[in-house]
């Protein structure tokens, strides 16, 4: 199965992942983390971890928010999401974990 | 026999008005008046004209603003009912054109009371209408026109922009992937659906028909469209993706189109296509406003654009008619492709395209070819379409001049793939996935387009074939009108 941007890639290595974190900092968004235990095209809305994680401007302290939904959620699909306030809209949307098997 | 001029009744014989012929330009009329301020609810345009020898520029612009306004050729006493002053539109500016002595920009001021709210028929019937065919000048071509707010807001608009497509669509930091389907005619229903769904699953976000695909003997409508929305809909169960093709509605007539696109939307398309030009500013308006409606996107193609925006010096130029598109109304509209086959100047492509896509005020500086800042207080956005005769080897380019906000569509670039088009559609998802992911990471698309494509290729089999198959290709030919430069 596929999941939008990025999954015709070989899956991101953490490097790859903190880099794209990164890119959607510098550019002012906002980053968040979601999570679904069976994605499918009719399925608009994802679980969220947390909130859009507003005050976390580091790729740090991301990524240690994707290690702990993955702790929480092994069996689900994760992604990351980004949104941007100017153009109220999201911008961003990739798995960064799919469950085992 | 009764002698007229001795008639009290004609004042024996004495004119009762100022009856005849005047210069356009005359003292006292309105319609050459350099150094006059446009009010700000008054419609701007810039006119490339040509006079005819003998005839001079202050004269020829004079005449368009009276012949696309109150005026006729002659006076008459009903001009004495009428505030000219009011109704008039007046040449505000002159400006040479570098290059071209027999050629002057004339800059125009119609009155917001000359038209009717919410019709671009009748916007086009007074500034392109019968003063194109005016005997005093050679050529006269419409290069930008600016809408008031005061205009603007009494029109619709794109059904939906792009950011309620992308959410409805849920795709997300990337541009959209398209493929037309070849060969254009012929193809019966069902094998149709079986080139669509190979290209979906494939990868793609869309297909599309050709815009000559209607309804013929080969492949009629209703079959058409049942076999490609099983298509569509297989897709999407298969991928897990979301999938859209554009079914195209245009008809010989608009009660026939409506039945076309309620069927398409009883089948649970997510998007229909018009061909805006040929089917005409009032069905194209009206179907816009049924997608509104309906909760359906809308794809506008441009087939017949270049009938009217070819010849540098006559006709009206693409900005206008793809400014038009946008105030209309409709959430995809082809442009140039830059890179491809097809005509196109690079610079105001990119012109047209931030014009197509600005938020707020689509600012000259950003709009290359461009005349006024045009804004577009809350109207949605336009997803710029590039088509015709690309390939995976553009994608760098593609992504660096476009951005994210484009619908990149490869036809032959997909379906000519040597192991079929599902090979083909992966192969330019691939290519677009990882020229995103390096922009993202702050590479230099140009300068390491290759070597991303190449890396990229070491994954995908289908990446791999379809660079081999198209190494090299490029399709260089001189615009037929390209940008002038700036008067220093």
């Amino acid at each position: 199965m596929k999941t939008e941007t990025f999954s015709y890639l070989p899956p991101l290595s953490s490097e790859q992942i903190e880099k794209q974190i990164q890119h959607f900092l510098n550019n002012g968004c906002v980053v968040g983390i979601e999570f679904s235990s069976g994605p499918r095209p009719t399925l608009a809305f994802w679980d969220w971890w947390k909130l859009p994680l507003f005050n976390m401007r580091t790729v740090v302290e991301i990524m240690a928010e994707i290690e702990a939904c993955k702790q929480h959620h092994a069996d689900s699909y994760i992604r990351l999401t980004s949104y941007d306030n100017v153009r109220q809209s999201q911008v961003m949307s990739f798995v960064v974990h799919r469950p085992a098997g | 026999m009764t002698d007229s001029n001795a008639d009290p009744a004609n004042d024996n014989g004495k004119a009762l008005f100022d009856a005849g012929v005047k210069e356009y330009s005359a003292a006292g009329r309105y319609y050459y008046d350099i150094g006059y301020k446009p009010t700000e609810t008054q419609v701007l345009t810039a006119f490339r004209i040509t006079p005819q020898e003998g005839v001079s520029f202050e004269e020829a612009a004079a005449a368009v603003a009276a012949e696309s306004s109150f005026s006729t050729w002659t006076t008459v006493w009903s001009d004495y009912l009428v505030d000219a002053a009011r109704y008039s539109a007046r040449t505000y500016e002159m400006k040479p054109i570098p290059g071209h002595n027999d050629q002057m920009m004339a800059y125009i001021a119609y009155p917001l009371d000359l038209f009717e709210e919410g019709s671009m028929p009748n916007l086009m019937s007074s500034i392109v209408g019968n003063v194109f065919g005016f005997k005093p000048l050679r050529a006269i071509r419409l290069e930008d026109i600016y809408f008031p707010p005061a205009l603007l807001t009494t029109f619709q608009g794109p059904p939906h922009g792009i950011q309620v497509e992308r959410d409805k669509l849920d795709k997300y930091g990337r541009p959209l992937l398209g493929a037309t389907m070849k060969p254009k005619l012929g193809l019966s229903a069902k094998n149709y659906g079986r080139l669509v769904y190979e290209a979906l699953r494939g990868g793609l976000d869309f297909t599309k028909d050709d815009e000559n695909i209607t309804s013929q003997p080969f492949m009629r409508w209703r079959d058409r469209f049942e076999f490609v929305m099983n298509a569509v809909k297989q897709a999407e169960a298969e991928s897990g993706e979301r999938k859209g093709h554009y079914l195209n509605v245009t008809a010989g007539d608009v009660e026939e189109m409506y039945r076309r696109a309620e069927l398409a939307k009883e089948l649970g398309s997510r998007i229909i296509m018009i061909d805006y030009l040929v089917a005409g500013f009032s069905a194209f308006a009206s179907l816009s406003k049924w997608c509104r409606a309906n909760g359906m996107l809308l794809h506008a193609h441009r087939a017949m654009h270049s009938v009217m925006d070819r010849q540098q010096n006559h006709g009206v130029h693409w900005r206008v008619l793809a400014k038009w598109c946008r105030i209309v109304g409709a959430d995809h509209l082809h442009n140039g492709t830059v890179v491809g086959k097809l005509e196109g100047d690079r610079t105001s492509t990119i012109g047209i395209n931030e014009m197509m896509r600005a938020a707020d005020v689509a600012k000259v500086e950003k709009c290359p070819g461009h005349h006024f800042d045009q804004p577009w207080l809350s109207m949605p956005a336009m997803f710029p379409v590039a088509s015709g005769g690309i390939h995976v080897w553009n994608m760098p380019e593609l992504v660096s001049i476009f951005g994210d906000d484009v619908i990149l569509q490869f036809g032959g670039g997909t379906v000519g793939h040597p192991w079929g088009s599902a090979a083909g559609a992966t192969a330019n998802r691939v290519a677009l996935e990882a020229v995103v992911q390096a922009r993202n990471e702050g590479r230099d698309l140009l300068a390491e387009g290759t070597d991303i494509l190449k890396s990229a290729a070491r994954h995908s089999g289908e990446l791999r074939a379809a660079m081999e198959t198209w190494k090299g290709i490029t399709f260089e030919y001189e615009s037929v009108d390209a940008l002038e430069k700036p008067a220093a």
